[in-house]
């Protein structure tokens, strides 16, 4: 876990328990840090207790048990008003009655800014997400992307440090989705602000992030920048969540460094990465990332173990082929080639023999 | 289709109509004094003739009959209503006309022109029944030693809340009777500017201590909640919670308003003939004193007072409870009906004025 | 030209056939709603239209003094009655006796000129035996026949179409020289009692509204599971009848009520020191604003069952204390309730008059008491629909009012 006692830590959790009914934790032991300027997202499945944890930090619930920090002040007792932290809801949450100029110069007036400075605020937070021409437009009467842009520009304008956003392009369309991705880390990176961004969408995750806390079961599962958490994700959890996995069961039989082999419940024996294990005789699960299967004999160390594979299905993709096959007793084992001009396509009912490097299998938890 | 639902309509009521042939319909004015009357009258009608007899309620028969009338659809029979409503509904031409001649004689021989207490047969379309009274009453467990209706405005000397109706008629003349004004006086005064605003100025004395009431059963109960002290009311409801309930209160008959109740017949009433009968026959001399049996009302024919006995409960003798008692009459005022018809709506309007000051 | 008609494939012209595919359809919806249009035909505008009717028409003298009146329509307006009106006068007041609706004439007169009822009747009676010349003869019957202003009344009332009934009901009376003016100050009633029932029923309003948007917040907020209990709460009035609800009051209010009984009790009041909370206007408001407050929580609750807490939330991270979130963000947004709640809360005050007539007393009643006891007590049913009428008429500009303010598209019942 990380060190929640680093002095340059901006946001920390320390220990934070929620519950809402007396009986069940929705929120588990949570340690958190994350310095100034961060893009940090909470990735996990509904009902994980991501938005559980941004509604502690913004002041809307309060932590059954330990402490919140921000800038090394403890904000338990802190008025959500008086918290300073922009926020961006899945809705927008724009006031239906006002125009977008109101909307936007609401968080100035309660802060008791000028006519004037308002509006000059107002006109270049517009500017900044391409609104400028709608300033006098009510929120029903723009779009979704637009009400997402008008609601970016509202929780920035008055310039907090700190912005929370809550599945914030949850209700937008796929290319939509993807231009605002790039627009709000853009403006993040600009603004230097630091983000709590919340999504059950890993890709959003992946390509925004600075890192990311994977939840599941109000738990923080795994905390680290994208690439290691795709590449070497921490227990069979985040392995599946994060990109496509194939997963098979089985029993260490040997473990030396990082190195291990495992006995599959069907007798095969497979070369893997030890992870989560640390004995003979635990049991595993084992998993690779369908990139990370070889079919080429030559490119793997010499005496490692292969498996038998029937093919089932052969998809073409484009840049990539998909091929489906039985291995080992699972039907579902996906493997992913690149289309190279010497690429093969393999035909349904083809045997073949698969192999990997062992670091690419990682023997996790069961 | 409209035309259907009206003949489905005219089918329905003329089946109705049918049924109803063999009944009387008779519309008065609920609780105990209804009651009364269908011990006194409606039953041994029924008995004799063989037929049914209906009882409506209403809260004052004469208006909707008027109603009725004017929509020439009338249910109603026989009706029991006040007399400036009945020489009203007379002169606009709403009332059959009954003839008196055809009333029995009474008891002791007197023809019934000669037997009916004066007025009691003055409009040509009505014959009265009862007579009943508006007086002050009091509760004697609060306040001793209410003499006359001048102590009702006296609220130095008998201090507590009044009930009043809330209405121009009765209040005025009391108020201009407890002012010192004879009995015989009071209406030809109201006629006047003076004495209408010599009866406001007096009403003025207490106006911040009335709790006005509006229906009948009203006065009783605000003397048993001790809302009220003292209140005008209807000698019968006030005689059937003291005698009937045991309630502890008194009635004081100084200064009374008496008013007659008259049996009519609206015009195009279904069982015009059977109606006739009725009205002859539950104004007899003997029908008038056993309704006083069950409540305090005096029989409207002299020759029924020597037949009135004991109050249902068999011990209470009747007589001294009656509004035509020689003790009852020493200070009474009878109710001017053509006063009220021609004055109703100024000193009604005047009155709601008042009362908005 | 007729090729820049647009045709079906047959050859048809396209909006004819689609007139004709569509009249079925219009056909149906029309069956569909005929057995409501013509329940409210017949329940609401026939008898609205005759209220409005009645309210300018009285033929009570119109058409039983036919001599009369032609009388008047042969002589302009300010003639001296001469014999010719007195002999027309006797004819039509014999005729009228005999007819038995002397009295139908004489109520109608007595309208603008109190104490004429007897004047008539009575005239009537003798009428039969006057003869010429009539002039002498009425005047030695009454000499009120004299009076320029029942003469007045009689020329004003021999058209069946007349304004007398809104002048009463503003206040305004037949003077001697046979014109409307205001009425003497002792006996000006309706307009005061208009003004009082707005005030009085504003004040119910306005109390519905401060003791209702609270319950209809916690409702809206609350789970489902207890509000739905709250909610059997709110609406348990509307399960009790009218007449039991407002004597359950009584029982409350009065002097030696409950409450009063309670407070002297507790010492907190003087035994002669009873609050008088009935009686009064203090009665009516309480009680009304009791019957009526689930008329004002159940459009504020699905109002605001629909505001989602977001926008609450948005505020406060925008650094919004909770009171001017509140003002500035949650109020605006409860306006359409507000405005359903307040026009129907209003306009069911300005019509109640069982509550006001059991507990106003004498300064807690209201003009619909007035126009009940012109149609229970009075029977004049004019008068009756010209304050009906007036009330109408000025809920209605009330609605346009509103409509101006808010907007009526802006008004949410449930
Ligand atoms: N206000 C609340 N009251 C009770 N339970 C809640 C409340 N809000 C969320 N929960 C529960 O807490 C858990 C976590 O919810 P949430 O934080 O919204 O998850 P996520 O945002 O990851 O989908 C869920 O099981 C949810 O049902
Ligand atoms: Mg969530």
């Amino acid at each position: 876990m990380a060190d929640t006692k680093t002095t340059d830590a901006f946001v920390v959790f320390d220990r934070v328990q929620k519950s809402y009914d007396g009986e069940t934790l929705v929120v588990k032991d949570l340690n958190l840090s994350m310095p100034k300027g961060e893009f940090l997202t909470m990735l996990g499945p509904s009902g994980s207790g991501k938005t559980t944890c941004l509604m502690m930090l913004a002041g809307f619930e309060t932590a059954t048990h330990g402490e919140i920090l921000l800038d090394g002040r403890p904000i338990n007792n802190i008025p959500p008003h008086k918290r300073g932290i922009g926020m961006v809801f899945q809705n927008y949450a724009l006031f239906p009655h006002m125009s977008v100029a109101e909307n936007l110069s609401f968080p100035l007036e309660v802060r008791g800014m000028d006519k004037t400075v308002r509006e000059a605020k107002i006109t270049r937070a517009l500017d900044m997400v391409q609104m400028g021409q709608f300033a006098n437009r009510r929120p029903a009467q723009l779009s979704g992307g637009q009400q997402q842009r008008i609601a970016l520009a509202r929780a920035l304008v008055f310039e907090p440090e700190l912005v929370l956003m809550d599945e914030p392009l949850g209700a937008l369309d796929k290319q939509l989705r993807e231009h605002m991705q790039f627009e709000i880390t853009r403006l993040a990176h600009d603004l230097g602000i630091t983000v709590v961004y919340v999504t059950h969408d890993q890709t959003e995750a992946l390509t925004m992030s600075d890192r990311v806390a994977v939840f599941n079961d109000g738990r923080i599962q795994q905390l680290a920048p994208p690439a290691s958490l795709y590449e070497a994700p921490q227990n069979s959890f985040v392995a599946q969540f994060i990109g496509e996995n194939n997963t098979m069961e089985g029993i260490v039989t040997e473990i030396s460094g990082d190195k291990c082999v495992v006995k599959l419940d069907d007798g095969e024996l497979i070369d893997a990465k030890p992870v989560n294990v640390s004995k003979v005789g635990e049991r595993t699960r084992v998993s690779i990332r369908p990139e990370r299967v070889e079919m080429n004999k030559s490119r793997l160390q010499p005496g490692a173990h292969t498996l038998k594979a029937t093919v089932r299905e052969f998809i073409y993709m484009g840049d990539i082929f998909r091929t489906r096959l039985s291995v080992a007793g699972n039907d579902n084992f996906i493997i992913k080639t690149r289309n190279a001009p010497d690429a093969v396509r393999l035909e349904p009912g083809a045997e073949i023999e698969i192999g990997w490097l062992p670091q690419d299998c990682r023997a996790l938890d069961a | 289709m409209k035309l259907k639902t009206a003949l489905l309509a005219t089918a329905l009521s003329s089946a109705a109509f049918a049924a109803q042939a063999a009944e009387l319909t008779v519309m008065s004015w609920g609780g105990a004094y209804e009651a009364s009357q269908i011990e006194a009258y409606n039953k041994p009608f029924a008995a004799m003739k063989g037929v049914t007899v209906n009882m409506v309620a209403a809260d004052n028969p004469g208006t909707p009959i008027a109603a009725m009338v004017e929509a020439n659809n009338v249910t109603i029979d026989v009706a029991d209503v006040e007399l400036s409503d009945a020489v009203r509904l007379c002169d606009e031409g709403k009332l059959e006309v009954i003839d008196h001649a055809a009333l029995p004689a009474g008891v002791d021989g007197t023809p019934a022109a000669d037997d009916f207490v004066a007025g009691a047969l003055a409009s040509e379309c009505a014959v009265a029944n009862i007579v009943w009274s508006t007086v002050v009453s009091y509760d004697s467990s609060k306040v001793t030693g209410v003499t006359s209706i001048a102590d009702f405005f006296d609220t130095a000397k008998f201090p507590g809340k009044r009930g009043l109706r809330k209405s121009a008629k009765a209040n005025l003349e009391m108020a201009l009777m407890a002012d010192g004004v004879p009995a015989a006086e009071v209406y030809s005064l109201l006629e006047t500017e003076e004495g209408v605003a010599r009866a406001f100025a007096k009403l003025d004395t207490i106006k911040a201590d009335v709790v006005w009431w509006e229906a009948g059963a009203q006065p009783p109960q605000l003397l048993a909640d001790g809302e009220v002290v003292m209140t005008t009311g209807y000698n019968g409801r006030i005689f059937n919670a003291a005698i009937g309930e045991g309630k502890p209160f008194t009635i004081l008959w100084d200064g009374q308003i008496m008013d007659f109740d008259l049996f009519v017949i609206p015009k195009g009433a279904p069982n015009k003939d059977l109606a006739m009968e009725y009205v002859a026959f539950a104004t007899d001399s003997q029908r008038l004193a056993d309704q006083a049996k069950y409540i305090s009302y005096g029989p409207a024919r002299k020759s029924s007072a020597p037949l009135v006995g004991l109050y249902q409960d068999g011990k209470t003798e009747m007589a001294p409870h009656m509004p035509t008692s020689p003790e009852a009459l020493k200070n009474a005022l009878t109710n001017d009906f053509e006063f009220w018809a021609d004055r109703d709506v100024e000193l009604s309007e005047k009155f709601n004025a008042w009362l908005l000051k | 030209m007729s090729d820049t008609i647009l045709r079906t494939a047959d050859g048809k012209p396209l909006k004819a056939a689609l007139m004709r595919a569509s009249a079925v359809a219009r056909r149906r919806a029309f069956m569909l709603v005929l057995p409501l249009l013509a329940f409210v035909l017949i329940t609401f505008v026939v008898p609205i239209g005759q209220m409005l009717s009645r309210s300018v028409t009285n033929d009570a003298f119109s058409a039983n003094m036919p001599s009369v009146v032609a009388w008047f329509a042969a002589n302009p307006e300010g003639t001296e009655p001469d014999e010719a009106a007195y002999a027309a006068l006797v004819v039509d007041l014999v005729n009228a006796a005999n007819a038995r609706t002397i009295g139908t004439v004489a109520t109608r007169i007595n309208y603008d000129v109190s104490g004429t009822r007897s004047l008539f009747t009575s005239t009537g009676r003798k009428a039969k035996n006057m003869e010429a010349p009539f002039k002498d003869a009425v005047l030695a019957a009454d000499e009120e026949w004299g009076d320029k202003v029942v003469w007045a009344a009689m020329r004003n009332a021999s058209a069946a179409v007349t304004t007398t009934f809104y002048q009463a009901a503003t206040d305004r009376k037949l003077t001697d020289e046979g014109v409307y003016a205001k009425a003497p100050e002792d006996l000006r009633v309706y307009l005061t009692l208009f003004w009082r029932t707005f005030v009085l029923s504003g004040a119910v309003t306005l109390l519905c509204l401060i003791l209702g948007f609270p319950v209809a917040h916690l409702l809206a907020r609350l789970p489902m599971r207890i509000s739905s209990l709250l909610m059997i709460l709110v609406l348990l009035p509307f399960w009790t009848s009218l007449l039991v609800r407002t004597t359950s009051w009584m029982v409350l209010l009065q002097e030696q009520g409950i409450l009063n009984n309670m407070l002297v009790y507790l010492g907190i009041l003087e035994d002669n020191g009873r609050l008088a909370l009935m009686y009064n206007q203090t009665g009516t408001i309480i009680a009304m604003t009791h019957i009526l407050l689930p008329f004002m929580i159940l459009p504020l609750y699905s109002v605001m069952k629909t505001i989602p807490i977001t926008y609450t939330r948005a505020a406060r991270s925008l650094g919004a204390t909770s009171w001017t979130t509140f003002r500035r963000i949650y109020v605006p947004q409860t306006i359409p309730g507000i405005g359903a709640g307040g026009i129907l809360v209003f306009i069911l005050a300005v019509g109640y008059y069982i509550t006001p007539a059991l507990v106003g007393g004498a300064t807690g009643t209201l003009i619909s008491n007035q126009i009940a006891f012109h149609m229970q007590d009075s029977l004049n049913w004019s008068l009756a629909a010209a304050l009906a009428a007036m009330l109408l008429a000025a809920v209605l500009a009330l609605y346009w009012v509103y409509d101006r303010l808010v907007g009526i598209d802006n008004m949410k019942l449930g």
